[in-house]
């Protein structure tokens, strides 16, 4: 009996696998995030913290990028190239824990807010509106400076600085869905809160909260680096502390363009990565799209 | 003794500012291996009288007893009464997950119960419900069936908690015609094989020929005629029943009523059908017209014997 | 002479996963004046039959044979006698006025419409002739100036047949147009536009799952079956009397409220209308059939005479007749 659950889940992902693949540009975002994913996974294998050292400097400072430092080197004479791959695990990791904090916080309050009628589900909108509201951003700055500049700090800041649009997004497909005769059927069969959203609701807002978390990576990633630019980061390398300190060390003055480039290219391709597949994700998993892009 | 009794029944909505008597004063029983139609057209209050006797929708008055005892609204007690009475809806399409299989759709009533040997109950109900062999239905989705299969994967999850009453709204409307019999005769078979009882919503009053003991039919909130079917349809007192069984097909002379049933806002004083009644613009109903536009009729028993709202038919009856 | 003529009319939708042959080879024929009433299931193309009179399909459905509307075969119209054609000649009423009707305009510009696009009033007149085609239909002139979720569902139908009529047409189609709506709203409708038919010397080609009706409003019936018309006659003779066994139990599924027969007796077939798409060899009925044969599974069966001015497609009725039969 589960056995062949099994056979049918595998087949509906080869399906869906096989719709993914047409898509060109979600393919080519596919690529560039399996890089980059293997790329900081793998890095422990080859060096290890010690290329952020600043004791460790080998290269000449400020030197452009040569055979030896393909990259160039930044001011204490640290490869750009190992940098950049070992502050590749603190960017990744702090996006996608960010997203997927912003994801939990946003689908209980959007299903709850949409689920719980009265005065419960009134109250869940108006804290996601008071946090839809308020400037992520700032916020997020405010919060990481108080809390000190650990990346667990970084994470919570932008966490719960950035579930507000989510969880309008997953409260408005949850009404709809809950219209559906299916939901008074399972409520006439004797299901409580909990059966009905987690059964029911929570499978239907899968595929869009899939694409939405997608999309809400790319911009942690942005927003961990923007935090790490203006100064409130975690004490570890990352693309974006590489940028602060291309601004600190005067990189664009003295004409040393690889410091910002190189950084700031992998932050945006990285997320440029993430939006393609974001989007060909929603386009395969909601077939009125594929449709009228058809 | 009846097993689903509405006990002077309100049910009042707010709507546009006033309040919407949908329901307006019902007693109806549904006894034990019975099949009762409940008739009358959009707007009539059917759906949420039905709706309100399985507990979905709270009365403004009156109360619902189950054997005897009234409905408690815990939700301890409401899950245990889930298992006696159930339901069936009209749309079988929407009534069920597209994304989960038959075999889920079924066991989602003996989950949510705890009920123990899942898999037997499911196999069970679904041949019970015509679909045999079970087993072959149980990983397909519901878009791969016809709507026929559909509507019995429906039943067969109602009847997987073995309840004692079915109430099923318009349960063949959005079938096919040729598909309709064979779904009123599970029905039929269903009460003759387990002893189930229904309360059948709808407005086709064939399908009340077809499968119903009783009827009982309803305008604007209330309950204008009841008895068994063959004296009802037959032989129906009420000028809104003579009216609806007189625009069938097959009938002799029609009565084709104008202008639409108000809404349950605007009840109209006096008999509620007095502005669209045939007899009474007909001069035919005289000697109480004045009654008709200002004495209200009392709401009618819930007893097997027949019953008719409406002063003429009421002056015209045998002391 | 016949005002509608369908000769050996097929449709075919070419989709990705391969042919789907919703009508294959409908021969009718409608005089003006008369009311034909077209039933069927789902599957049975009756929908795509409406639809193909008008070229009202979508690109993808490939349709041969002749549709002769008043001697003109449309389907060799060039686009602009279409056009002129389209409402002026023949309109439809479609179903489910829900959807038919543009929820942001008033009433009396969606009516007003077809008369403006075909060049037949301006604005003025328009006016005028709005307030007569809805006074025709039943309804207030003031109505004009309401929006459609302001009227009821028998409101709204009402304002489709209005609009079907605007520009005087010869012929009427009516796709489903009381389905979904209440017994006494469906009998007021159909007596609406059962006189009003009448009254102009209308064709109507009426298309309904719901036998029973089509045989109270229509002098004949036409019955279609996986994408044929499967038997045809005086609808009288068709209901009361059918020939096809499909007929018969399509008839047999709206019981005679006071008939001892069918009480406690509902009849209806085992199995479901067949997919368009994966036809079975043989007769298409013969899965379903309580009185099939050996022969039913094999060969297929057109119409054959059945009677007077009746025909039907089954081995069961009569000897096979040569070419087309109406």
């Amino acid at each position: 009996m589960n056995s062949v659950a099994w056979t049918r889940r595998r087949r509906a992902f080869g399906r869906f696998w096989a719709a993914y693949r047409a898509e060109k540009a979600g393919m080519a975002g596919l690529v560039v995030l399996v890089v980059a994913v293997g790329m900081a996974v793998t890095a422990p294998l080859f060096i290890d913290e010690s290329v952020t050292s600043v004791v460790n400097g080998t290269g000449e400072r400020l030197a452009p990028p040569s055979l030896d430092d393909p990259l160039g080197t930044d001011e204490s004479g640290r490869s750009i190239l190992l940098m950049i791959w070992w502050g590749a695990r603190t960017s990744l990791l702090i996006g996608f824990l960010a997203a997927l904090l912003s994801m939990v916080i946003g689908t209980v309050f959007g299903i709850s807010a949409g689920h719980f009628r009265g005065w419960l589900g009134a109250v869940l909108m108006r804290i996601t509106d008071w946090f839809l509201v308020l400037p992520s951003l700032v916020t997020a700055l405010v919060l990481a400076a108080i809390l000190g500049g650990s990346t667990w700090t970084i994470i919570i800041a932008i966490g719960v600085t950035s579930w507000a649009s989510t969880a309008r997004l997953i409260r408005a497909q949850t009404l709809a869905v809950e219209a559906r005769p299916y939901i008074e059927r399972s409520t006439a069969l004797g299901a409580g809160h909990w059966h009905i959203t987690t059964r029911h609701v929570l499978p239907n807002v899968a595929p869009l909260l899939l694409a939405s978390t997608t999309l809400e990576v790319a911009s942690a990633i942005v927003t961990e680096s923007t935090l790490a630019f203006l100064g409130v980061s975690a004490n570890k390398t990352s693309w974006g502390t590489m940028l602060r300190a291309s601004y600190d060390w005067g990189a664009a003055t003295s004409g040393a363009w690889w410091y910002i480039l190189v950084p700031g290219l992998c932050i945006v391709t990285v997320v440029m990565a993430f939006t393609l597949c974001g989007r060909a994700l929603e386009k395969v998993l909601n077939p009125r799209l594929r449709r009228a892009a058809a | 003794m009846s097993l689903l009794e509405a006990r002077d029944l309100r049910v009042e909505f707010a709507s546009r500012g006033r309040r919407a008597r949908a329901v307006d004063g019902v007693n109806l029983a549904v006894g034990a291996g019975e099949i009762v139609a409940l008739v009358g057209e959009s707007g009539c209050g059917k759906t949420t009288l039905a709706r309100t006797l399985l507990g979905l929708e709270r009365p403004t008055a009156g109360t619902v007893l189950y054997d005897g005892k009234p409905m408690s609204y815990r939700a301890r007690d409401l899950k245990g009464y889930r298992r006696e009475v159930q339901l069936v809806l009209q749309d079988p399409t929407g009534s069920l997950n597209p994304r989960h299989t038959v075999y889920e759709a079924v066991a989602e009533g003996p989950r949510i119960h705890g009920l123990p040997d899942e898999e037997r109950v499911v196999a069970d109900a679904l041949a019970r419900a015509g679909l045999r062999p079970p087993e072959r239905f149980f990983l397909r989705y519901p878009h791969e069936l016809s709507g026929g299969q559909r509507q019995r994967v429906v039943i067969a999850g109602a009847l997987a908690l073995d309840p004692k009453v079915l109430v099923a709204d318009e349960p063949v409307a959005s079938l096919d015609a040729s598909v309709r019999g064979e779904i009123l005769a599970l029905l039929l078979r269903l009460r003759d094989d387990l002893g189930l009882s229904a309360l059948v919503v709808t407005h086709d009053l064939g399908l009340a020929w077809n499968i119903a003991d009783r009827v009982a039919v309803m305008y604007l909130g209330r309950i204008v005629e009841s008895g068994t079917v063959e004296q009802v349809l037959t032989a129906p007192r009420h000028p809104y029943t003579q009216a609806l069984l007189s625009v069938l097909p097959e009938s002799p002379e029609r009565v084709v009523l104008s202008g639409e049933p108000p809404d349950p806002t605007r009840i109209p004083g006096g008999c509620r059908f007095h502005p669209r009644c045939q007899t009474l613009a007909s001069g035919a109903a005289d000697e109480v017209a004045t009654r008709c536009r200002t004495e209200p009729l009392t709401i009618l028993p819930a007893s097997p014997d027949p019953n008719v709202a409406c002063h003429y038919a009421l002056a015209r009856q045998p002391p | 002479m016949s005002l509608l003529e369908l000769d050996d009319v097929s449709v075919t939708y070419r989709i990705a996963d391969g042919d789907v042959p919703a009508v294959r080879g409908v021969s009718l024929s409608l005089a003006a004046g008369e009311a034909l009433g077209v039933v069927g299931e789902s599957g049975s193309g009756k929908s795509t039959l409406a639809m193909s009179l008008l070229r009202l399909l979508p690109r993808d459905a490939q349709v041969t044979g002749r549709i002769m509307l008043d001697g003109e075969d449309v389907l060799a119209m060039k686009w602009g006698r279409l056009r002129a054609v389209r409402w002026a000649e023949a309109s439809i009423v479609f179903q489910g006025a829900q959807h038919g009707l543009n929820p942001v305009q008033r009433i009396g510009d969606q009516v007003a419409e077809p008369l403006l696009v075909h060049g037949l009033a301006t604005s003025d007149k328009a006016r005028s002739r709005v307030t007569e085609l809805l006074s025709q239909v039943g309804l207030p002139a003031w109505r004009a100036r309401s929006y459609p979720h302001e009227l009821s569902g028998g409101q709204r139908q009402r304002v489709m047949i209005a609009m079907a009529l605007a520009c005087s047409p010869r012929l009427i189609v009516a796709d489903e147009p009381t389905t979904a709506l209440d017994v006494m709203v469906q009998a007021q409708v159909l007596t609406l536009i059962r006189d009003l038919v009448a009254a102009q010397d209308i064709a109507l080609l009426m298309i309904s799952h719901d036998l029973s009706v089509l045989a109270d409003v229509c002098d004949r019936l036409a019955v279609m079956y996986a994408g044929r018309v499967v038997e045809a006659g005086p609808s009288y003779d068709v209901f009361h009397d059918a020939a096809h066994p499909y007929s018969r139990a399509l008839a047999a599924a709206f019981p005679t409220v006071g008939d001892p027969a069918s009480r406690r007796a509902p009849r209806g077939l085992g199995g479901d209308p067949p997919d368009p798409m994966d036809l079975p060899p043989g007769c298409a009925f013969q899965p379903r059939c309580p009185v099939a044969v050996d022969e039913c599974a094999t060969e297929d069966v057109l119409l054959r005479p059945a009677g007077e001015r009746r025909t039907a497609a089954c081995v069961h009725v009569g000897v096979p007749a040569e070419e087309t039969t109406r």
